[in-house]
């Protein structure tokens, strides 16, 4: 069925932040672009049960996030290949994140639990607030709140155990140091 | 607000580098627009009956020719 025009310009304006979605969740380039086609796919097949006027793009993330999920039950066993794909699917980064940093904070960001990290990011990266969000993962508000909670007080551990680091010599070390110091 | 109270434990700086890492991280790969491949398919999947419009079109020409 052919799209209005303001159906086809709002799922193209879309896609942009459906992919950030998708790489964010997966941490995989590949399988982030599969997801997005797949939700795409979906998404035309069943444009009539889009209702005009609601936001087009809480609808296709709704699409996205169901999929990523049931694949992720899917792929449970499997080993996760998070490593590379994702940075390389990305054509430049700004100048003024280095690549450590980058890759400190993916791998954080891949340690959460899958509902902390999905609520983490349409909350603060996506620009939905908690009431999309919580429509978006079908759950209440005050559980999309403790999910970004609780995944920015993980993260926080987790970066502020890599940032002690970055000031000096490593646990090891430092422990050999303090060692010898009293002898 | 409550929920900024709550978050009071923890590091602020950590925080806002949380913050400031997760968007760049995100608008990376925003900023890289709509890839050609899914341009493509949307216009693809996008009125197979457009579609089928042209080809009549194509026919009945090649037909008076």
């Amino acid at each position: 069925m052919p799209l209005t025009d303001s159906l086809r310009d709002d799922i193209l304006a879309s896609v942009p932040s459906l992919r950030a979605f998708a790489i964010s969740l997966s941490g995989n380039g590949d399988r982030a672009d599969d997801l997005v086609q797949e939700t795409l796919l979906r998404a035309m097949a069943n444009i009539d049960s889009f209702q005009p006027g609601t936001n087009m793009s809480a609808w296709l993330f709704t699409i996205l996030r169901n999929l990523f999920r049931s694949e992720y039950r899917k792929r449970r066993r499997e080993v996760e290949d998070t490593d590379g794909s994702y940075a390389e699917s990305l054509k430049s980064h700004p100048e003024q994140h280095s690549r450590v940093e980058f890759e400190e904070f993916r791998v954080a960001l891949s340690k959460l639990p899958s509902d902390q990290r999905e609520a983490l990011i349409l909350v603060g990266a996506s620009g939905f607030s908690y009431e999309e969000a919580a429509a978006i993962c079908d759950c209440a508000v005050g559980t999309i709140k403790s999910r970004v909670n609780r995944a920015r007080t993980r993260l926080s551990d987790l970066l502020s155990i890599d940032g002690a680091d970055d000031f000096g010599p490593d646990h090891t070390t430092r422990a050999i140091l303090s060692a010898g110091g009293r002898g | 607000m409550k929920e900024v109270k709550k978050q009071g434990g923890l590091n602020a700086e950590i925080q806002s580098r949380i913050g400031h890492q997760l968007r760049a991280m995100y608008d990376d790969v925003v900023r890289q627009g709509v890839p050609d491949r899914f341009a493509e398919l949307i216009r693809k999947l996008d009125g197979p009956e457009a579609a089928a419009a042209q080809i009549d079109e194509t026919a009945k020409n090649d037909g008076r020719d």
